[in-house]
């Protein structure tokens, strides 16, 4: 229910230390007494962090954190004066609004008591604490399982690593345009990776899901299907030759491959490079930066997801964006403050590491609508190229919009046919350009299982990404054999 | 936020006892029946301060505290992590990892480090220096930091701003051998990044400095004079073809290749198998010229530190490489211990790591590469460890005849360390002294470039 949000963050953020509306508004006077103040914001978390991790067949090492504090926030123009506080307490709190007030101007005006209002939008996942809410024990069985399930598979796995994290999340932003707005926010994570070895030469695999639900998520076939998919990819591995290297067709498979995405145009969108103009796609909606096949949104409201917010870290309801439509740049993810001084909407993209950071415009869920062709369509049509299925991360140059992406499983199409596995390689090309040379779209559009990080500025976020199979025209493949 | 504020960037006096924090803590984990424990305590305050297009942007006040730790109980171990240092706080963290060293599973390795190892040693390294500039003087030094640069020509199109951070704090570490020290240290930088443009193609570049004592910083309009300069050099990139070719990294660049064999030999990587140098101990791995070395006794420097992580005496210096041969892991007390041999000194990494040289400056190494790539950025992290196998996007120039020729964008340099490490052709005494690892320019033959 709704309400049990606010009851929770209530109870969570501001009754241990007897935080009233009053305290409230005397906070927010300060923060608003300012020279003319835009807007201010004051952001409660409470963060549980939960993680195990399994070498050597056994769960060696745990790790537990709290953290709790309140960022403020005030933004005049384009300047935003930012202090934090760690501690809850009224007199705490208070000190962190002086400091914030006084890097600013102070105004004459007192801003009259604000009439708060909770605004709990519709929850997009449960409100639960998935590290209360399931045993240690339990825990610690679930990554034995998949250290027992990886090396059943092959007696070539010689060691095999599992990680499991939960986090649990109370969020309550108080906004100067008198909204409270809570929030409560599960998050799991699996990692199993193995080590393989055969004949002297050893390889790697990994695999793992993840979004904002509750342990029980990982289920004997959830964990077996990780087990498995680490093991495969390990093993195709030992067979890779040396990647080829130069501008040649790429097929990129479906899924986790979005990563293309993020790196390629996603970063490019986000509000703020484009409000200062230093962005590759800056000052061009409305122009063809991709190939009319091409429909790419981020959506922050799809239920359950890791990328997804019920609310963004500026308490704005997320939605699904329209980046672009059918090749055309249609617009920017926005958090309030470039959303405000660009004169657009706000987009429900503002996003913060924790309350000790600045919130600025950030990627929930960014992926490709699928298109017409059975996968194996796609691949006979390349005569010569590469077919890259999975991938580590990502990196792009905003301004010159050279982005790169590295595969860690991939294969050549010879004739129309997949042949021959070859090692890793970074892939690497120009966002608009590469974007254009989309050729041909599977009809297999499938979002990735639940790990991504995205780092920007320092912070870090949980992200998704999702595409159909397709086929790029030309990419330059970072291998080694001419 | 007028820019007309004197308030003092000073840390504030420290709230709270650390060392009476981490005492509490060991003495509430005995109280709980652990064998062992041991504690971090750190507090710190700082400012960020961004100016852009002439006007800031944004001041950004820090102040952490963290308190992390680890209990040990018939070999198992558990750990966690709270800001809050109160005695109810410090009470309920300790319960955290007492619970988790009930669930984690017994491993003869886990424990202290050896207590006959504790450094005995703590005197100052010279590494606490707070900034004693106002908020208004920093916020002028942004400025003139970025005016340098957006002062760079008409080419200069845009900027992303000027910044200065400025943060000192205090650490303590204890352990219930009964050894505790207690430091202090500030970190300093100002940066700068700017964009410019010819043809309709924009080209971002930047440069920075990071010092323990702010009197070292290179000048604000220093930084923003060769933000532009760089900035300028990338207009007009374009890509090459592939080829095989003799490739520079710069000195910035090149400090990452030794951040990957430090990574390669580190305890966990080699008792896992998960490392490209596994079997490569007393080998030579390197030509005979290399030696890579830790100085941790150095005094103000930023990696510097009288005992690592757990406790143990850093040596004053130690070769890692030594005329080409590998002669130590990088070793914890616990991966000291999975592999039958003694820590070293190395809980929480490598300090102040220092590269030989061969003794050319920066032209002489490009004179040496007659034809190739100086590479002066990279992007992606395209390295599998297991394997050593590389493939990272770059950026630079293309060299002929010893000369920069022009500018190069989209293409990706490719080997394997393992080959690379051997290739090194020269190492230049162009040193860049910023951080905690010191390399001049580095000349690699026979490395792939991906292009066109």
């Amino acid at each position: 229910m709704p309400s049990d949000h606010f009851t929770t963050a209530q109870a969570t953020l501001l009754d241990p230390t007897g935080l009233s509306e009053a305290h409230l508004n005397q906070f927010m006077q300060k923060l608003t007494n300012v020279h003319g103040c835009d807007f201010a914001d004051l952001y409660f978390q409470y963060a549980k962090h939960e993680s195990w991790s399994l070498d050597e067949g056994k769960v060696k090492t745990g790790s537990f954190n709290i953290d709790r504090g309140v960022g403020l926030r005030s933004v005049v123009g384009e300047k935003t004066a930012f202090a934090y506080s760690e501690d809850l307490n009224p007199a705490a709190i208070l000190n962190a609004a002086d400091v914030v007030s006084a890097i600013g101007r102070q105004g004459q005006n007192v801003s009259p008591d604000r009439a708060w209002q909770v605004r709990q939008h519709a929850p997009l996942y449960k409100g639960l604490d998935p590290v209360a809410q399931m045993p240690d024990a339990q825990k610690i069985a679930i990554l034995e399982k998949a250290d027992q399930m990886a090396r059943a598979k092959d007696s070539r796995v010689k060691e095999v690593m599992a990680s499991l994290a939960g986090v649990y999340e109370v969020i309550l932003i108080v906004s100067s345009d008198g909204r409270q707005i809570p929030d409560v926010r599960p998050l799991i994570r699996l990692n199993v990776s193995v080590i393989v070895e055969q004949d002297g030469k050893r390889e790697r695999g990994s695999m793992g899901g993840g979004g904002r639900f509750s342990f029980d998520y990982f289920d004997d076939q959830m964990i077996e299907h990780y087990a498995h998919e680490a093991v495969r990819q390990a093993l195709v591995s030992l067979e890779a030759i040396d990647s080829p290297a130069g501008t040649m067709e790429v097929v990129l498979g479906a899924g986790w491959p979005g990563i293309l995405l993020h790196e390629a145009v996603g970063h490019g969108l986000e509000g703020d490079f484009n409000r200062k103009g230093t962005s590759a796609f800056s000052g061009r909606i409305g122009e063809q930066v991709a190939s009319p096949l091409c429909t790419v949104v981020d959506d922050g409201t799809l239920a359950d997801r890791r990328g997804s917010l019920s609310v963004d870290d500026e308490g704005n309801q997320t939605q699904n964006t329209v980046l672009i439509e059918k090749g055309i740049l249609r617009g920017y993810m926005q958090d309030e403050h470039n959303a405000r001084l660009m004169g657009m909407e706000r987009t429900g993209n503002g996003r913060r590491e924790s309350f000790a950071h600045l919130p600025m415009p950030r990627m929930t869920n960014t992926y490709m609508y699928g298109g017409e062709h059975e996968p194996e369509e796609i691949i006979k049509s390349v005569k010569k190229g590469l077919y890259a299925v999975n991938f580590g991360g990502g990196q792009v140059d905003i301004t010159s919009g050279k982005f790169v992406f590295s595969s860690s499983e991939a294969y050549l199409i010879e004739d129309g046919k997949v042949t021959a596995p070859v090692k890793g390689a970074t892939l690497i090309g120009n966002g608009p350009e590469a974007m254009q040379t989309i050729s041909m779209l599977g009809n297999d559009m499938q979002l990735d299982s639940g790990v991504g990080v995205c780092g920007k500025d320092g912070q870090s976020v949980p992200v998704g990404v999702g595409q159909p199979t397709l086929k790029m025209d030309a990419l330059t493949v970072g291998g080694v054999q001419l | 936020m007028s820019q007309s504020n004197s308030q003092s960037s000073d840390p504030v006096a420290v709230s709270v006892d650390l060392s009476r924090a981490a005492e509490q803590a060991l003495e509430i984990a005995r109280q709980q029946g652990m064998d062992q424990a041991e504690v971090s305590v750190h507090q710190g305050t700082g400012v960020s301060i961004t100016a852009r297009q002439q006007a800031l942007e944004t001041i950004e006040k820090h102040n952490d505290a963290q308190f992390v730790i680890s209990v040990y109980k018939d070999h198992k171990t558990g750990s966690a992590s709270s800001a809050d240092l109160s005695e109810q706080g410090l009470r309920d963290t300790v319960a955290a990892a007492v619970s988790i060293a009930t669930f984690t599973g017994a491993d003869d390795c886990f424990g202290l480090a050896d207590a006959n190892r504790m450094a005995t040693d703590l005197s100052d390294l010279d590494l606490y220096h707070p900034w004693q500039a106002t908020e208004s003087e920093l916020v002028d030094m942004a400025l003139a930091c970025e005016q340098a640069a957006l002062d760079g020509g008409d080419r200069i199109s845009n900027s992303e701003g000027a910044s200065i951070s400025t943060y000192s704090g205090n650490a303590v570490y204890a352990n219930s051998h009964g050894f505790m020290s207690d430091s202090r240290g500030s970190q300093h930088s100002i940066s700068c990044s700017v964009i410019g443009e010819s043809q309709g193609n924009m080209q971002r570049d930047y440069w920075y400095d990071s010092q323990r004592n702010p009197q070292k910083l290179a000048s604000p309009e220093s930084i923003g004079q060769r933000t532009a300069e760089r900035t300028l050099a990338r207009l007009g990139a374009k890509q090459i073809k592939s080829q095989t070719a003799t490739v520079m990294y710069d000195p910035m660049m090149a400090k990452s290749l030794f951040s990957h064999l430090i990574g390669g030999l580190k305890g966990g990587a080699i008792y896992k198998k998960a490392s490209f140098l596994l079997d490569q101990l007393e080998k030579s791995i390197f030509p005979e010229f290399v030696t890579v070395s830790e100085h941790p006794h150095l005094m103000g420097e930023s990696g510097s530190a009288r005992h690592d992580g757990e406790g143990v005496a850093t040596p004053s210096s130690r070769n890692i490489i030594e005329s080409g041969v590998l002669t130590s892991w990088v070793l914890g007390s616990y991966t000291a211990r999975k592999l039958g041999l003694e820590s070293t000194a190395n809980a929480g990494g490598v300090r102040n790591l220092r590269i030989s040289d061969t003794g050319q400056s920066f032209d002489d190494c490009l004179g040496q590469m007659k034809t190739g790539l100086l590479v002066t950025e990279l992007i992606g992290s395209g390295i599998n460890m297991v394997t050593g196998d590389y493939s990272r996007g770059a950026s630079g120039f293309w060299v002929e005849g010893g000369e920069i020729q022009f500018p190069v964008e989209e293409i990706t340099i490719a080997g394997n360390l393992t080959d690379m490490y051997k290739n090194i052709a020269a190492i230049g005494a162009d040193t860049d002294t910023r951080g905690n690892t010191h390399c001049g320019s580095i000349v690699i033959e026979n490395m792939t470039i991906a292009g066109l």
